[in-house]
C-alpha cells in the first residue's frame, strides 16, 4: 500500500500541456501570476479566470483533482476575504451597525482576492499536475543555468540544486518504505506508537527517527560511491539523453497568452478600476 | 598469451582508524593477483576476509597503502588517472536501492554515459541495448521503486553496460535478493561476459554462484589462500571449511557419500553432474 504512492502530484495523459516544454510551462506560471496581480476590474480577472477554466479543462485533469488541491487553501481565502470586507474602507456604505461598517468597495475586494487566490492555486496545480517532478527539475536546471554566472565564485552551480532535487525526488519511496520497515521492527520490539497524548506519540517516534537518519546517512555513502564509479563529477561536460525541445504546442500556448495579456491590458485601460 | 586486465602488485591495505582508537589490522595483506582480459572471476571468502576490499581498489575507489594496483597499465593510485580508470571498470554494488540515482529506469541508465559526455544519440542507442541486455527493455519507463530487488540490480547492471566499460567488478550483487532474483542476475552476469566478452570479477559468498565462474580465488583474513578452477578450489573440501566457507551441494552430496563408503566418480560440482555420477553407481 506503501508503495504506491507517487511522487509530486502527476496526472499521466497526453492533453497539449503535457506536450509543452516544461521551461514553458514554468515562465508562464510565473508570467500568469505576475499578470493576475496587475488585473485592475472584474472584466481582467474574469479574462484570467476564463484561461484558468479553459487551460483546467484542455489539460483533461479531472476537476476534483483541482478541488482536492484547494480544499486545504479554502480556509485561508476565506479568512481573508472576511478580513476585507472589514476592514477596507472607502467607496459607498452597504452596511453599517455598531463600529462596523461594509462598504461595496470592501465586497468588491474581498471577491476579487478570493478569485486571485483560486487562480493562483489552479495554475500552479495545472503545472505540477501536467509536468513529472523529474521534468520539470530538468526545466529548473536549464531555466537558472545563467545564474551559473552569479553562483561560479561561491563553487556552486544550479546543476547541484537540479542533482539535489532529483536525488531527493528518487529518495523519497525508498525511505518511506524504510519507516515502514522501521516501525515494524520498533512494533515487534514493543513499541507503542498509538496510544498517549502528544508529547507522548512525539516521543515514540525518537527511535523511528534515529535509525532512520543513520540509515540515511549510510545510503548517502554508498550512493556517492556509486555515482563517483559512474565518473559523475558535476555538471561540467556532462550530455543529456533526453534534449528539451520547443514544439508547436509551445507556440499556441504561448500565442495564447500573449492575447489574453494584451486583452487585459486593454480591459485595464478601458474601465474603472475597482482595486 | 592473455592480455592483463587488472593487476595487483604486493597489495597491501588498511582502514583509517579513529584518531583515539589503535590501529586496525591490515584488511589485506600483499596479495598478488592477475585478472586477465575476458576472465570470468569469481571472489569467494567469509565475512570480514577482505573480498569487499579487494573489489574497491580495483576502480580506484580505495588505493592500496602499499604495492600497487594497475588496470591495463594505468596505476589506480594516480590521481590524474582515476576517470581514465572508471571509463575501463564499472562496478555494481550489493545494495540495489542505493546506486540508482534517477525516478526512471532509462534515466538511471543514461546517467553513466551523460557523465561521459557522450552525444545524445548515441546514448539512447546504448540505453536501448544495455537494457535488452538485461531483459530489462519492457520496464524501460517504470519507476525504480516498483521494481524488485533483482530487477534493480539488473537495472544498475544495464547502467554499467551503458558505459562500455571493458570489466565490471560486482561487489557482492546477489548478496540482498531473494533465489529468483540472485538467479537472474548471475544469468546476466555469466551473459555479459560469454556474449560480450567483458572480464568480470564478482564477490559472493555463495558456494553456487562461484562454480560457475572460470576461476576461483578464495580469500581468508586478507590473505588469498587458493586461487585455481572451480575443480581445483573445491576438490579440497576440508581446507575451505577450515575458513568457513561452505562448498557447493552437489559436492557436498559426494563427500557425505563418501564417508559412508559411497564412491562418486570425478570432481562434481553442479547437479546435473552429480544425478549422472549416481546413476552411474546403478
Amino acid at each position: 500500500m506503501i508503495k504506491d504512492i507517487t511522487i509530486g502530484q502527476y496526472y499521466k495523459s497526453d492533453s497539449v500541456l503535457h506536450r509543452c516544454d516544461p521551461r514553458t510551462k514554468l515562465v508562464l506560471t510565473i508570467a500568469f501570476i505576475v499578470v493576475i496581480f496587475i488585473c485592475k476590474n472584474f472584466y481582467a480577472i474574469g479574462l484570467m479566470a476564463l484561461l484558468t477554466i479553459v487551460s483546467m479543462l484542455i489539460s483533461s485533469v479531472p476537476v476534483k483533482m483541482f478541488f482536492k488541491s484547494m480544499k486545504p487553501i479554502f480556509p485561508l481565502v476565506l479568512l481573508t476575504a472576511i478580513l476585507n470586507v472589514f476592514y477596507t474602507t472607502g467607496g459607498n456604505v452597504l452596511v453599517s451597525f455598531w463600529k462596523i461598517t461594509i462598504t461595496d468597495k470592501a465586497v468588491f475586494t474581498a471577491l476579487f482576492i478570493a478569485l486571485r487566490i483560486f487562480c493562483l492555486i489552479i495554475i500552479s496545480s495545472l503545472l505540477t499536475y501536467t509536468t513529472t517532478p523529474t521534468v520539470l527539475t530538468d526545466g529548473i536546471e536549464k531555466l537558472l543555468k545563467p545564474l551559473d554566472f552569479i553562483l561560479k565564485p561561491f563553487n556552486f552551480r544550479v546543476h547541484t540544486l537540479a542533482m539535489m532535487m532529483t536525488l531527493a525526488l528518487r529518495f523519497i519511496p525508498t525511505l518511506i518504505e524504510e519507516i515502514d520497515k522501521i516501525m515494524n521492527a520498533q512494533k515487534a520490539r514493543g513499541a507503542d506508537l498509538e496510544s498517549g497524548g502528544i508529547m507522548q506519540r512525539a516521543k515514540a517516534l525518537i527511535p523511528i527517527i534515529i535509525p532512520l537518519f543513520v540509515s540515511s546517512f549510510r545510503r548517502a555513502y554508498e550512493l556517492a560511491f556509486a555515482m563517483d564509479c559512474r565518473c559523475y563529477t558535476g555538471g561540467d561536460g556532462r550530455t543529456r539523453m533526453k534534449k528539451m525541445k520547443f514544439s508547436l504546442s509551445d507556440l499556441w500556448v504561448f500565442l495564447v497568452f500573449i492575447i489574453v495579456c494584451a486583452g487585459i491590458i486593454f480591459l485595464n485601460i478601458k474601465f474603472v478600476a475597482v482595486i | 598469451m592473455a592480455e592483463e586486465f587488472i593487476k595487483f602488485e604486493n597489495v597491501s591495505f588498511r582502514y583509517e582508524n579513529a584518531e583515539d582508537e589503535p590501529e586496525l589490522p591490515l584488511a589485506l595483506k600483499n596479495v598478488n593477483l592477475t585478472v586477465n582480459k575476458g576472465e570470468l572471476v569469481a571472489v569467494l571468502g567469509h565475512n570480514g576476509s577482505g573480498k569487499s576490499t579487494l573489489a574497491k581498489l580495483t576502480n580506484a575507489i580505495l588505493v592500496p597503502e602499499s604495492g600497487k594496483v594497475s588496470v591495463m597499465g594505468m596505476d589506480t593510485s594516480d590521481e590524474n588517472l582515476k576517470y581514465d580508470i572508471r571509463r575501463k571498470v564499472g562496478m555494481v554494488f550489493q545494495n540495489p536501492d542505493n546506486q540508482i540515482v534517477a525516478t526512471i529506469v532509462e534515466d538511471d541508465v543514461a546517467f553513466g554515459p551523460e557523465n561521459l559526455g557522450v552525444h545524445p544519440d548515441e546514448i539512447r542507442k546504448r540505453v536501448d541495448e544495455s537494457l535488452r541486455a538485461v531483459e530489462m527493455y519492457e520496464m524501460r519507463l517504470a519507476e525504480p521503486h516498483n521494481l524488485s530487488g533483482g530487477q534493480k540490480q539488473r537495472v544498475a547492471i544495464a547502467g554499467i553496460l551503458a558505459m562500455q566499460t571493458d570489466g565490471i567488478v560486482f561487489d557482492e550483487p546477489t548478496a540482498m535478493l531473494d533465489p529468483r532474483g540472485r538467479q537472474a542476475v548471475m544469468d546476466t552476469i555469466l551473459k555479459i561476459n560469454k556474449e560480450q566478452g567483458k572480464t568480470v570479477m564478482f564477490i559472493t559468498h555463495f558456494m553456487d554462484e562461484a562454480v560457475q565462474a572460470d576461476r576461483v580465488v578464495v580469500i581468508n583474513n586478507g590473505e588469498i589462500m587458493t586461487d585455481g578452477t572451480p575443480k581445483e578450489v573445491f576438490s579440497d573440501v576440508d581446507k575451505l571449511r577450515k575458513v568457513g566457507l561452505d562448498v557447493p551441494q552437489a559436492r557436498e552430496l559426494q563427500c557425505r557419500l563418501e564417508q559412508n563408503g559411497i564412491k562418486l566418480n570425478g570432481n562434481i560440482l553442479f547437479e546435473d553432474e552429480c544425478i549422472k555420477a549416481i546413476k552411474e553407481l546403478f
